[in-house]
């Protein structure tokens, strides 16, 4: 089954109240998805620094902080629950080797204003155990997960990031990922778990390097075999597509403020004036994108 | 009777509203705030009027009997969802499955329906006064669905005995399914569900999809297909 939720901010206006509407949304979620949750929120990035998003498992912070400090100049660590904000002016290539050094440690995500924060466990309790209630932001995604083809853990559960601020949702399952992750990888994409949707994500990093999100997305429609209503995250903005059999539910609210997406209208009934925004269900094999 | 679904528990509104007190009288209820809720309206079986301001989930007013039931907003997947009798009007839009299945009653949609609108009708009249999704009328047994917009890809699939008659443009016709003649009993029909649902469009602007009854029976020259 599994949860989607998006929420894209066109106006100023929600920036600081982002966090607990999508919070919000992802609880109301949890009957489709009890298993894990986790949530992609896109600040601006008008600076330099990276940001690194890390899950310690079992690593302790000031292990992970004292090693860390030895090996890369930081402007920053912060912790949140078991995970790890690093902040720092030094670019992915330098760093992400050195964070594969740490065989204890997941890397979640990177990028200049994407932070990630996932967990196994009830979206509730996800979202309480990362406040993130008082997360603010320009627009965000998250996924909360019924598990189905692959076991119930932290790398197993959504969102996915295989590049600079991308990130990947999914609601459905896709039967072509074995293949196209051996052919990805003989590519030099690298996959940390056997999930499908890592699959998808790791698809869409790839085709990115040579085409832009809506082609990227219009070719995976003939690529991907699955079933699967998608939203992929950018440091600008995010795009939806359902699969053209449309076995996945998907609605969309649009206000003159923000654009919500969400597997069922429940988990927005709850935004600022929904009742009044444009719904309507996002058409099979159509990609909508909002953002640059 | 207003009846807050901020405050009460939609298992207790629906109870409510499956058994009604006859001492009472009461045939009019409102629901308010139903917030995307599942199943609200689900297997009413009274002649009851129930108007729901606000959107809806899944299944709302599935397996209806007898009652009236107005949605004042969108409606989720198999909204009338095997109704046998009364009448369902969405105002807004509906998500997959309107209908779906449903042995008779009225289901009219003033938006647009997605996919799979009156998959299994088996005698429900479906009036959509927008456009339908692709697979809409799938394996539909009887029973009328109009659609005052298009239809989209593969209408009226594996169809039996069930008339469609589109307005607009149709994306693709489904495996047996073929225009037909528009005769007289027809328009007479057609005109009498439009006017149901409140519409004056003309009969004659539709063409009518039914049938080719060529998978009915086993053809033997097919035998080595299977």
């Amino acid at each position: 089954m599994c949860g989607i939720v998006g929420i894209y901010l066109k106006s100023k206006k929600f920036e600081k109240s982002l966090g607990g509407m999508l919070s919000k949304m992802l609880v109301s979620m949890e009957s489709r998805g009890p298993d894990s949750a986790g949530f992609a929120i896109y600040k601006s990035d008008k600076n330099k620094i990276y940001k690194y998003s890390i899950c310690l498992n079992d690593m302790s912070f000031e292990k992970f902080k004292n090693e860390i400090k030895k090996k890369v100049k930081l402007t920053n660590v912060e912790k949140n629950s078991d995970h790890v904000i690093l902040k720092s002016i030094e670019k992915p290539n330098k760093i992400l080797p050195i964070l594969e050094d740490f065989s204890t440690i997941s890397l979640v995500g990177y990028g200049k204003s994407i932070e990630i924060f996932k967990q196994v466990g009830s979206p509730s309790n996800v979202v309480k155990k990362f406040n993130l209630d008082n997360f603010s932001g320009t627009h965000a995604i998250g996924h909360t997960r019924m598990a189905t083809e692959s076991a119930i853990t932290t790398d197993g559960s959504h969102p996915y990031s295989t590049g600079e601020d991308e990130c990947l949702v999914h609601n459905g399952s896709l039967s072509n990922h074995n293949n196209l992750r051996r052919k990805l990888k003989k590519n030099g994409s690298k996959f940390s778990s056997d999930n499908d949707t890592e699959v998808a994500a790791g698809y869409i990093s790839d085709s990115l390097k040579k085409r832009n999100l809506k082609q990227t997305l219009n070719k995976g429609l003939s690529d991907l075999d699955g079933f699967y209503t998608f939203i992929t995250g950018t440091h600008s903005g995010f795009a939806v597509l359902r699969d053209e059999i449309a076995c996945k539910p998907a609605v969309i609210a649009e206000t003159k403020d923000y654009v919500a997406i969400s597997s069922e209208f429940q988990a927005m009934a709850h935004l600022p004036n929904v009742n009044n925004a444009k719904i309507f269900e996002p058409e099979p094999g159509i990609v909508y994108s909002w953002g640059k | 009777m207003i009846l807050d679904l901020k405050k009460l528990k939609l298992r207790s509104v629906n109870e409510k509203l499956q058994n009604i007190d006859h001492k009472k009288n009461k045939r009019d209820f409102v629901i308010s705030n139903p917030e995307g809720n599942h199943a609200v309206c689900a297997g009413l079986t009274e002649n009851i009027d129930v108007t729901i301001k606000g959107h809806v989930g899944y299944y709302c007013a599935g397996m209806n009997q007898n009652a009236n039931i107005i949605v004042d907003g969108n409606v989720g997947t198999g909204v009338a969802e095997n109704m046998m009798s009364g009448k369902v009007h969405v105002k807004g839009n509906a998500s997959q499955s309107a209908g779906a299945t449903a042995h008779g009653g009225t289901l009219i949609i003033d938006g647009d329906a997605s996919s799979r609108c009156g998959i299994s009708m088996k005698g429900i009249d479906i009036i959509v006064k927008g456009s339908v999704g692709h697979m809409s009328a799938f394996m539909a047994q009887s029973g009328n669905l109009v659609v005052c917009g298009d239809a989209g890809e593969a209408l009226g699939d594996s169809l039996y005995e069930t008339d469609i008659y589109v307005k607009g443009k149709v994306k693709s016709l489904g495996a047996d399914c073929e225009e037909k003649k528009m005769s007289k009993k027809h328009k007479t029909k057609l005109k009498e569900l439009l006017k149901k649902a409140g519409s004056n469009i003309k009969p004659e602007q539709f063409k009518r999809y039914g049938s080719a009854r060529k998978l009915y029976n086993f053809n033997i020259d097919n035998v080595s297909n299977y």
